[in-house]
């Protein structure tokens, strides 16, 4: 059993990978010392609104790994990634839903107040177990990898790959979004989710909570990357890349590519499902607007931006750009749309291998470089 | 074919009663045998009647002009083209047409392409690992460890194909023959019973000719070898016995010699380059 963790352990002693937890954690420190021990006059002062922004930039960096995971790695260009957030947001949602008991408007203690309104007289069957942490934890885990499993096995056994496969995956979160804003789903319509609470008995309205949960996202962040190295430098990682690069030469030296495909692609959806969760307790509201196609598009455009198939780019890519949205849409909002437009074309064409490949330059070291040589001069 | 037309046939061994996993078996006659093998595709007959038969050990050369059916012809053992009737068997156990590529490869048929295809993401070193004989399922491959006797085995190897200084340069950066070279090497690592070797020599100088010959004579004997080429001097410098394919079937077969001196042969073949 000893060999059966190697994977997962190994990451742990590269330079790369502790440089990364290390920087993590200083900023995990910093920020919590700032917002706990400094007064709230002082300029060095981090308030409670900026912590759970920072949050939410952590949880978008998950789910820029997990994409990364799949795009650089794998050679899948998932334009659907935001429906796995957002199954991920809607479980937690849910949870978070069943946790108000009586204190919604309507004081149902156990209907939502979204089903009192629309006259519903019982829970449907799937709202059920939401109530308990564990269930809904799990199901923040299962249903995107669930979703991820079925697609992914019908897509990978056609062997549909590339364009289409990405034309798919807009299609899918696109019908997610459409079917989420029916009424009749039961997730609350086009208001979807709100009105949160408290998650675990923690009022979610005080500083101390939003702090964990930001604390909390900065964890999994550090996690999932640990899982992504570890899936990425074991020779599953290589098979992967085999993948990207020649399918059918993968398959006549036997590995079956639909599998290796669906698996890395189903971890993928869980990680996204997680940073989903850990998003909706922090921003406090849940919506179809999450499955927009934009938005999984968006996502990519960060992936691009930080640098494909490093990991770690992907998360400087995801905190650049939002950090730059906040600060766009706050200044000029109009311009912001253009602004991330001409962000993509100027990295495309000055830095393909995005603002990690600058790093790489930089640093000079001969670090062995995953990306296709073939696609550097494309 | 169903289990009921199965019971009918009483001169072949039931699927159910063939054992699944068994080493391949040649101790009664060939390691390859095609029998009136058909394929057409959308009318086109790509493949005629085709006979052939590979002797375990055997280097064999496989000759014919563009469209002969040779890439097809492999295609139909690797499993990536299902013919419309006839039987292709491995051994005297397996029959080929009733499982897929990546059991094939399994089994132990190793096929180079036309093109050189290595992954020039990876270094060497790791082309030749990801070719290694193993359990290549996800989680064994997830979890797999480098065992020294496996880093051994890779840099036998790579002795073998002449990549020793290059083995932790990434593929991506080999001349054109250094990646035939890689190519074959990662066939040798999955140590296949039979190897298939499409246009080995396409693009290459005299001198990395030369070399591949070499490589390949010297495989001849411990795995069986099937050399499809167009380049009529290579073929001349290492086969022992060579089949000319003319419209997807068999026009000769036998020595280079008598094959050259085949009056057919050299109307449809060697006519057009002397």
């Amino acid at each position: 059993m000893a060999t059966s963790t190697t994977w997962l352990l190994r990451p742990l002693q590269e330079r790369s990978t502790q440089l990364f937890l290390g920087i993590l954690t200083a900023a995990l420190a910093v920020v919590t010392l700032l917002h706990l021990a400094m007064p709230e006059d002082s300029a060095l002062h981090v308030s409670a609104y900026t912590v759970t922004l920072l949050g939410k930039y952590l949880c978008y960096a998950l789910l820029a790994v997990a994409v990364d995971l799949v795009w650089g790695y794998l050679g899948i260009l998932s334009l659907g990634h935001g429906a796995f957030f957002a199954l991920g947001g809607y479980a937690m949602g849910m949870y978070l839903m069943r946790q108000i008991g009586d204190r919604g408007t309507y004081g149902d203690p156990i209907l939502p107040d979204f089903m009192v309104f629309l006259n519903w007289d019982s829970l449907p069957w799937y709202w059920h177990g939401f109530d308990m942490a564990w269930f809904a934890f799990a199901m923040v885990l299962l249903v995107p990898g669930a979703l991820a499993f079925v697609f992914g096995y019908l897509a990978f056994r056609s062997r549909v790959t590339g364009v289409y496969l990405s034309i798919i995956t807009q299609a899918l979160t696109f019908a997610l979004m459409l079917a989420f804003f029916r009424n009749e789903m039961g997730f609350g319509g086009n208001n979807g989710l709100t009105d949160f609470r408290d998650i675990l008995g923690f009022n979610l309205r005080t500083d101390a909570t939003r702090l964990g949960l930001f604390i909390a996202t900065g964890v999994a962040l550090a996690i999932g990357y640990v899982i992504c190295r570890g899936i990425v430098t074991s020779k599953l990682g290589r098979v992967s890349v085999a993948c990207r690069d020649a399918e059918a030469r993968t398959r006549f030296l036997g590995y079956r590519v639909e599998r290796v495909q669906l698996f890395v692609f189903v971890v993928s959806a869980m990680l996204a499902g997680v940073a989903g969760a850990l998003y909706v307790p922090q921003v406090g509201i849940i919506n179809p607007s999450e499955f927009s196609p934009l938005f999984s598009i968006e996502v990519v455009v960060w992936v691009a931006l930080g640098g494909r198939a490093t990991l770690y780019g992907a998360v400087i890519g995801a905190l650049l750009v939002n950090y730059a949205k906040t600060v766009f849409t706050g200044v000029m909002p109009d311009a912001w749309l253009f602004a991330l437009g001409g962000l993509f074309v100027l990295v495309t064409v000055f830095l393909p291998k995005g603002i990690a490949g600058l790093l790489q330059k930089r640093r000079k070291a001969p670090e062995k470089d995953r990306s296709n040589p073939r696609e550097a001069t494309a | 074919m169903s289990m009921l037309e199965q019971l009918t046939n009483r001169d072949q061994v039931f699927d159910f009663l063939a054992p699944a996993a068994s080493p391949v078996d040649v101790r009664h006659g060939p390691i390859l045998y095609m029998e009136d093998v058909n394929v057409s595709f959308d009318g086109f007959k790509a493949i005629n009647n085709l006979n052939l038969t590979i002797d375990d050990g055997e280097l064999r050369c496989i000759i014919g002009p563009n469209g002969a059916g040779k890439t097809t012809m492999m295609d139909i053992i690797t499993g990536k083209t299902r013919p419309d009737t006839g039987s292709v068997w491995f051994g005297s156990r397996h029959n080929l047409l009733t499982m897929n590529e990546p059991d094939i490869a399994t089994l132990g048929i190793g096929r180079k392409f036309q093109k050189p295809t290595v992954f020039e993401a990876l270094t060497v070193f790791e082309n030749l690992e990801l070719a290694m004989a193993a359990d290549k399922r996800i989680l064994p491959t997830l979890t797999a460890i480098m065992k020294p006797e496996n880093r051994d085995q890779i840099d036998e190897v790579l002795e073998m194909i002449g990549l020793k200084d290059l083995r932790d340069k990434l593929a991506g950066i080999l001349s054109h023959g250094q990646k035939q070279w890689l190519e074959i090497g990662m066939l040798l690592m999955q140590k296949p019973r039979l190897l298939l070797v499409d246009e080995p020599v396409a693009g290459m100088t005299e001198q990395e000719m030369e070399r591949t010959a070499e490589l390949l004579t010297s495989l001849a004997g411990k795995q069986s070898v099937v050399v499809v080429e167009h380049d009529m001097g290579f073929v001349r410098s290492i086969a022992r016995q060579v089949t000319v394919l003319h419209q997807g079937g068999v026009l000769a077969e036998g020595t280079m010699d008598e094959v050259s001196n085949d009056p057919e042969v050299i109307k449809v073949y060697l006519g057009e380059e002397a």
